[in-house]
């Protein structure tokens, strides 16, 4: 390494460091007269929370100057794991009251989890659905190959109940870790069709069309919410959490095709 | 391992004797912090373990699948390597071509490209609507996303890199003149590689060999990228782990565990039977 170089790196460390402290130092004001709260509001959301949180993150933000919103998104098994083993985080959304009840069973939930939402799955096809698939059973034809969640996520317990419901038996090429890799797979043309929640497949609307089935209401999904206990922010979490029920964030839920609690 | 990979220095230098004297504190503790920064995880794990219920844990047929699934696929993997790296490194320390350099720094991206990316660009060419896929699988029927040997193509992607870096670190490393009096004694270039040059970088390639294997059991985002996750077909070790870290962090630390002990244990005997450390 030349000395410039060894010098750039030098800079490069410090200010990662520096940075990496300024984050540390984010600390709430707990919540100002007004109500409105400041500081860093760590949400850790399920996959197919993605689209709308960001949207509702961004209005929290508006709503309340001087907090940010940060984030964390992933299957709700793995986020719940995440907060279980002492993750930082304000508030949990999950997919699944399961992945919740991993959440409130280890101590970790500051209050009773509260329903926001709901959602339902639906066969997400390429868009002018090449395979005419009309239902369930279309997915066990020979040479159809789907993408389905993982049973240890909501989406795939789901989908197993809705399988199940319907009588249909199929082996699925892949089983993957999160709804959004379920997609994945689809928009890139490596399966011809995922089970994936309604919002997934209106959020990419413009390479994928949903396919309903009836199945899908045996199976639905509720999105329990609540505030963590360590949380950093504690007021910035049970602001995040009564704004997730306020009437602008459940417009924005209900845009993005979750149903009502 | 590092000294395997770029070991230029000339032979008499190595035959110096070690200069004794005291270890200098100030490189003594950080060595010492960087050995314990290696190894306390791993003792964490150790710490961590369900060793009551490790017997039934492991022995649950979805752990044992994704272990055979893991041996079988990094092998093939290193077959694979070695059948295209060996050859690619011997061209790039033996023949001078324009580009050279390029092309040496070409074989090295997969080592930084983030392996889930290394998985799409995977996907890309070898995909249903990829710039082969498409051809290979209307011409032969041949689909490698989602199928076993799709999982050794990401391994090899990700692994190979290791092995050509360090053959042609041993290749450049080795004294040219045996080769050139084995041409001098009519040898042509292939008998002069097959019987020549191989022995003599053997050591630089089993270590070579052994660095890409134990990459290629470890693949995760390549592999769950571009061949998805199916027991039994394309649940290797590390994503069997992923998805147990889902329901039971015990399953998936016994699980880590084994992955832990094949690949130590195979790394010590290898390293014990072929490579006299230098």
């Amino acid at each position: 390494m030349t000395g410039r170089a060894a010098r750039t790196a030098m800079a490069v460390v410090m200010a990662l460091t520096v940075a990496g402290c300024g984050a540390g130092d984010d600390r709430a004001s707990d919540g100002a007269a007004d109500g409105r709260v400041t500081g860093a509001v760590t949400v850790f959301a399920a996959a197919s929370l993605t689209e709308s949180f960001r949207r509702i993150g961004k209005d929290f933000e508006a709503a309340n100057p001087g907090s940010t919103v940060t984030l964390n998104v992933a299957g709700s098994s793995a986020l719940a794991n995440q907060i279980s083993q002492g993750a930082p985080a304000d508030v949990f959304a999950s997919a699944a009251p399961a992945n919740m009840a991993t959440v409130t069973e280890s101590g970790n939930a500051d209050g009773t989890p509260t329903t926001f939402a709901r959602n339902q799955l639906v066969i997400a096809v390429p868009r002018g659905n090449p395979q005419a698939v009309t239902g369930l059973a279309d997915l066990s034809r020979p040479g159809v190959k789907v993408a389905l969640c993982a049973g240890q996520v909501p989406c795939g317990a789901a989908a197993r109940t809705a399988l199940e419901a319907a009588g249909v038996a199929l082996t699925p090429v892949t089983l993957e870790q999160d709804v959004k890799g379920a997609l994945a797979k689809l928009k890139l043309g490596e399966v011809d069709a995922a089970l994936v929640y309604r919002t997934d497949v209106r959020a990419a609307s413009a390479e994928v069309t949903g396919v309903e089935f009836p199945e899908s209401a045996r199976a639905v999904n509720d999105y329990p919410i609540v505030a963590l206990k360590d949380a950093p922010n504690p007021a910035g979490a049970r602001a995040f959490v009564a704004y997730v029920h306020s009437a602008p964030a459940q417009a924005v839920l209900a845009e993005a095709g979750f149903q009502a609690p | 391992m590092t000294q395997q990979v770029r070991d230029d220095a000339p032979r008499e230098r190595q035959a110096t004797p070690r200069r004794r004297g005291r270890v200098p504190a100030a490189l003594l503790i950080p060595a010492g912090l960087g050995l314990l920064f290696l190894v306390l995880p791993l003792a964490g794990l150790l710490v961590r373990a369900p060793w009551t219920s490790l017997p039934e844990r492991l022995t649950a047929p979805g752990a044992l699948t994704a272990l055979r699934l893991s041996v079988q696929t990094a092998t093939l993997a290193t077959a694979l390597c070695l059948l295209l790296g060996v050859p690619l490194a011997w061209v790039l320390a033996r023949v001078e071509f324009p580009g050279r350099r390029l092309v040496r720094a070409l074989v090295t991206v997969p080592l930084v490209l983030p392996p889930v990316v290394g998985g799409v660009a995977l996907l890309l060419v070898f995909g249903r609507r990829g710039l082969l896929g498409g051809w290979l699988d209307a011409t032969f029927g041949i689909t490698l996303p989602f199928s076993t040997a799709g999982v050794v193509l990401a391994e090899s992607f990700v692994a190979m890199p290791f092995l050509v870096i360090a053959v042609e670190g041993a290749l450049r490393a080795a004294d040219h003149r045996y080769e050139e009096a084995a041409a001098t004694l009519g040898a042509n270039r292939w008998t002069t590689f097959t019987h020549v040059t191989l022995p003599l970088v053997a050591p630089g390639l089993a270590a070579g060999a052994v660095l890409c294997w134990a990459r290629a059991l470890g693949e995760f985002g390549a592999t769950i990228t571009f061949a998805g996750n199916y027991p039994g077909r394309t649940q290797t070790m590390p994503l069997a782990v992923y998805l147990a870290l889902e329901t039971d962090l015990e399953s998936a630390i016994v699980l880590s565990l084994v992955l832990l002990v094949v690949s130590v244990g195979i790394l010590v005997a290898l390293r014990d039977r072929w490579m006299s450390t230098a």
